[in-house]
């Protein structure tokens, strides 16, 4: 599992310039880019994903180019294979937890029956233990809740990698602690590569094994955490 | 006179035209609120202008437009169409008459759901044209189906440019206003009197039954 990132991308409106140039490669299974808000984390992100297109640069992810202004390649979001777990969790608020976690498995103009749920999802809501709730909507459900509905949406529809906005930065302190390691424990299980942006260091702490520093725009170091 | 006649057509003609203002309106609501361009808001004035614009230069518009001598007309003509003095011009009447009340409507909705919902349907490997009738579409239909609501009792009153499209000829194009207004004209006010409790028990019941879709409409919660 290997994620290689060079590209720059320069965002200007009245207020402020802003330039984005970032690169860095990691084969970790647990890379976090670490920076203040407004530092260009959620952008990598997002270039990442393909909601936010470079001006020029190259973005591999596990030997599949997503993105690459030299050979004209730009992958739409649709076919890039990657799990993207919102800052507010980014719920479909008119479907129930399990209409939601089988979201991604079909991609026809219909959305999941409410009645009804593939036998994939019914794996992934008992994984999370969201049994209790799958006939829930997104509303009714705790904050720990909602991110554990979030991670099996991502997760069911089996990303090559798994990008984290900011995962704990919704959730009360001492929840925080808790889905800190209930996604520790996740990643030692799957064997999938995860990129965790945060501006806390507590998350660093718990979860970085290769760690980024970002700010204005940029990477400031690069460190393998001890024993990582 | 009867009553059913007209009230039945202006029921007729109500629904068509909220039916046919479903499809464009959204459509058009859709398109707009995705297109970034220096000519939106032009776009955008002239399609409101049915809105402010008075209904008899609206009819006239469209008689100019579809008559048989008509640009547009002149062309149907030679299919054998001729919407001038048939129920189908009072549709073509109420629904541009309507259009704004839902185009709008819809625009908002469209605009407030969360580009962040549409960004996760995207990732999740949903094409553009399933996410929006699995995450756009629903989360605007509450917003749609207000417009829709207002959309069908602008139609089901609309006088003016039914009129100068469709006429007035009783058991053919006359609607429940025009046939009110015909009553009072020709003095019967008998007539009169009956096609007005009826039109306003119409109007209660229509607005009766929309109180009653709306708030169960959408499970999005308030937040």
């Amino acid at each position: 599992m290997t994620v290689e990132i060079s590209f720059r991308r320069l965002l200007a409106d009245t207020e402020r310039r802003f330039a984005l140039d970032v690169a860095f490669r990691s084969t970790s299974r647990r890379v976090v880019l670490y920076g203040p808000s407004g530092a260009g984390k959620s952008m990598t992100l997002r270039a990442i994903a393909g909601l936010l297109t470079p001006d020029e640069g190259r973005i591999v992810v596990n030997q599949h180019v997503l993105f690459d202004s030299a050979l004209g390649v730009n992958r739409a979001p649709q076919v890039r294979k990657v799990g993207y777990l919102f800052q507010d969790y980014a719920l479909f608020p008119h479907l129930t937890v399990a209409q939601n976690v089988s979201f991604g498995m079909r991609t026809g103009i219909l959305n999941p029956r409410r009645s009804s749920m593939p036998e994939a999802a019914a794996r992934w809501i008992d994984a999370f233990e969201l049994g209790a709730v799958a006939t829930h909507y997104p509303s009714q459900i705790s904050g720990g809740q909602k991110q554990r509905v979030a991670l099996a949406r991502a997760l069911a529809a089996e990303p090559d990698i798994l990008l984290l906005d900011e995962p704990f930065s919704a959730l009360d302190p001492p929840l925080r602690a808790r889905m800190r390691s209930e996604l520790a424990a996740l990643q030692s299980r799957l064997d999938l590569q995860m990129l965790i942006i945060t501006h806390d260091p507590a998350d660093v702490k718990a979860l970085g094994e290769h760690v980024l520093e970002i700010r204005d725009g940029r990477i400031f170091s690069d460190s393998m955490a001890a024993g990582g | 006179m009867g009553i059913w006649f007209p009230l039945l057509l202006s029921l007729k003609v109500a629904i068509c035209a909220t039916a046919l203002n479903l499809l464009l309106g959204v459509a058009v609501a859709f398109g707009l609120s995705r297109w970034r361009s220096p000519l939106r808001d032009l776009v955008d004035s002239l399609l409101t202008l049915p809105l402010v614009l008075p209904p008899t230069v609206l009819g006239y518009y469209l008689l100019v437009l579809l008559g048989r001598r008509g640009v547009f007309g002149a062309w149907l003509e030679r299919w054998g169409i001729n919407p001038v003095f048939t129920w189908e011009g009072a549709v073509i009447a109420s629904t541009l008459v309507a259009f704004p009340l839902i185009q709008k409507a819809a625009r908002a909705a469209f605009e407030n759901v969360d580009p962040q919902l549409e960004s996760a349907a995207r990732v999740l490997g949903l094409p553009e044209r399933a996410v929006f009738f699995r995450v756009s579409l629903p989360l605007a239909s509450k917003g749609i189906t207000a417009g829709a609501l207002l959309a069908f009792a602008r139609a089901l009153g609309e006088f003016g440019a039914t009129l100068m499209i469709a006429g007035n000829l009783p058991g053919r194009t006359q609607t429940l206003s025009v046939a009110i207004y015909a009553a009072v004209q020709a003095g019967d006010d008998r007539g009169a009197n009956i096609l007005v409790v009826v039109a306003s028990i119409t109007c209660v019941v229509v607005l009766l039954i929309a109180g009653r879709l709306a708030p169960n409409r959408s499970r999005v919660p308030v937040s």
